[in-house]
């Protein structure tokens, strides 16, 4: 166990590192400020995923209707929608306030639907007590659906999708200002789920994980936590989706919003990869996962989604235990197990 | 709803729209068919069963581009799909036959997107079809046109399922693959190789897509990222159906085939996806429903 005082360097010397790392690397900016989506997926994920083991395959719906609600109020306040929808190639650069207000106000808007929308669902599906693979299965389908329902909506830009307005050139660069939204979203996301885990919430989703019936006749209001999950999930998802699709600059339905072949099944992988169920596995997760997208994209250009698909596959088949999974079993000592020496020394001995 | 309006004033046009959907729902009962048959075995939902669909398409278009008729593709795609299931057998699916069902979901949705990838970089991205060259029947004064492709199909994706379903019930083989889904345990004591049988499951559930895919790429249009939809339709028509209910999936399939037919021409071509997936989510919530109404009675 670490004692506190070095937990306080740990924190302290990450969250500068974060602080100045737009700066190291202003070439990176938006990949960087990717990274805290990613970060942010990850944990959301798991939350409902790790923690709750309902394996959801559509927390994307919620990306996606964050980013899409932030993107029509921002619209809607400031253009003629009629004139916009037609002639997206010719946007009126907006001021930093109108932006900032646009973008703000649509970001809390999209919480609010966001958020809604999570807890009808919550109410049909688990309620209902949906599990398991029918519910991974349901959510997929929920995901894929939104998606293409986006597609034909023509108040949302349909196929040919929704362009954001122009960043003002006042508020800095676009990487750097929408790297610290995100960089503050996932640590708020990290502290409230670290709060949450360590109290009686964490507690009752666990127990949920291990035995649902059991904690049902234990008298936890078990439809009550699963609700509460699904709705942390979406609200931060929500929040992210709306600044990435300011950061895009362009919202497709398929491929950005409601992307579940890329964003929705590497939300699942990152907290795979990291560990699921853990705190730390999908923060170390998403950043391995998201280092090794962009060298993909940086070296094997043209086949990357080639590569990424085939990491998918060996990262599940190879890996599922993650890198928290595998530190656990490696070192059982510093996870506050027992070790009993005797059984280590058989063990290793049979395994040797 | 103008479109409803038609159906009512001409009813002549509902006809064309059951026609083209019936026919077309036995090409998906019959990749639902293979992932009944990999379920049951294995239980493993196979999520790139869509994908062996498409990819049986491009094999056929592929032969067709190099001059061998369209018909002769078909039992190519499934000699090609039968080598390629029996491949990623080997190398992927073996590690999770045995892991739960959440791993077993994720590693083969992996998979599919591996071959959505590949598909797309080596046969491109574009909506391939392959025209085999037969008439067109006008009935009904040619208010309703039914293209013999279609007909042919049907029959022969009627045919394919049902020379499965005498293998599984006759040949040896097929005997150990009936005995491996009712307890694995049990027939591997009693000495059937049950990692034989996984993979000779595995592997004609690939050709059966494939062959479907064949029946597609003629009578429809493929592209290498239509898979997804195809394994959604699988999966609603077995859930509807039942595991090991043969003649339930052809039914399911069919119904399918003309309900999206019909939701197609209803909300517009651009919405018939999305029923696809809502249909699901309302299905399994039904399922849902019903499951829990049965609890219910057994308190």
């Amino acid at each position: 166990m670490k004692s506190m005082g070095q937990k306080s360097v740990f924190y302290g010397v990450i969250v500068i590192l974060s602080l100045i790392v737009p700066w190291l690397l202003p070439a990176y900016q938006t990949q960087l400020a990717f990274l805290w989506v990613m970060v942010v997926f990850a944990l959301t994920w798991d939350v409902v995923g790790g923690q709750m083991g309902y394996n959801s395959f559509g927390n994307i719906v919620f990306f996606g209707i964050g980013m899409y609600v932030t993107a029509v109020i921002q619209r809607n306040m400031h253009f003629d929608i009629e004139e916009y929808v037609h002639v997206a190639g010719r946007v009126e650069t907006l001021t930093p306030v109108q932006y900032l207000e646009g973008l703000f106000l649509g970001m809390g808007a999209g919480v609010v639907v966001a958020v809604v929308i999570a807890a009808g669902l919550g109410a049909c599906i688990l309620a209902m007590g949906m599990r398991g693979q029918y519910f991974g299965i349901c959510t997929l389908g929920l995901g894929v659906a939104a998606g293409e329902l986006a597609n034909g909506w023509e108040y949302i830009g349909a196929g040919s999708g929704l362009v954001t307005p122009v960043f003002p050139d006042q508020l800095g660069q676009r990487g750097a200002f929408f790297y610290y939204i995100f960089f503050i979203l996932a640590v708020i996301a990290f502290l409230t789920l670290r709060y949450l885990y360590a109290g009686r919430f964490g507690l009752a989703i666990n127990a949920i994980r291990d035995d649902e019936d059991k904690a049902e006749a234990m008298g936890i209001h078990t439809t009550r936590y699963k609700i509460i999950a699904w709705c942390i999930s979406a609200f931060f998802l929500s929040l992210v989706g709306g600044g990435a699709g300011h950061l895009i600059g362009f919202i497709d339905p398929t491929e950005v919003a409601f992307a579940g072949a890329t964003f929705g099944v590497w939300m699942i992988l990152m907290a795979i990869l990291g560990g699921k169920g853990t705190l730390w596995g999908p923060v170390i997760g998403a950043v391995i996962f998201h280092i090794t997208q962009e060298l993909f994209w940086t070296y094997l250009f043209g086949w990357q989604r080639v590569a990424l698909g085939a990491l998918i596959v060996a990262i599940v088949v190879f890996f599922p235990m993650g890198i928290m999974g595998w530190m656990r079993e490696r070192w059982p000592e510093r996870f506050g197990h027992r070790v009993e020496e005797r059984e280590a020394f058989s063990a290793s001995k049979g395994g040797g | 709803m103008d479109n409803l309006l038609i159906l009512f004033e001409a009813p002549i046009f509902s006809l064309q729209l059951l026609i083209d959907g019936l026919l077309i729902g036995a090409v998906f009962a019959l990749a639902a068919y293979g992932m009944a048959l990999v379920w049951g075995v294995m239980k493993i939902i196979n999520f790139a069963q869509g994908e062996f669909v498409i990819l049986g398409g491009f094999i056929v278009w592929t032969f067709f581009k190099l001059g061998i008729n369209p018909f002769l593709g078909i039992p190519l795609a499934a000699a090609v799909l039968f080598i390629v299931g029996w491949v990623l057998y080997q190398i992927v699916i073996v590690r999770i036959v045995e892991e739960d069902l959440f791993i077993s979901i994720l590693a083969t949705f992996g998979m599919a997107i591996l071959l959505q990838q590949l598909m797309n970089q080596i046969f491109g991205a574009d909506v391939q079809t392959v025209d085999p060259g037969l008439d067109t029947w006008f009935l009904f004064d040619g208010a309703v046109t039914v293209l013999q492709i279609k007909v042919v199909s049907f029959f022969i994706a009627i045919i394919l399922g049902a020379i499965l379903a005498v293998f599984l019930k006759k040949t040896r083989l097929g005997q150990a693959i009936r005995a491996t889904a009712q307890d694995t345990r049990a027939a591997r004591i009693l000495g059937v190789d049950t990692n034989k049988v996984y993979a000779t499951t595995f592997a004609l559930n690939a050709a059966i897509c494939g062959a479907a895919g064949a029946l597609v790429v003629m009578t429809w249009v493929i592209q290498p990222f239509a898979g997804l939809a195809y394994t959604i339709r699988s999966f609603m028509i077995v859930i509807v159906a039942g595991i090991g209910n043969v003649a339930g999936v052809v039914f399911a399939g069919l119904g399918l085939g003309a309900a999206e037919n019909f939701a197609g021409f209803l909300f517009g071509a651009e919405f018939q996806a999305a029923f696809v997936f809502s249909l699901l989510v309302v299905i399994l919530l039904y399922r849902n429903y019903k499951l829990r109404l049965k609890r219910r009675y057994l308190k």
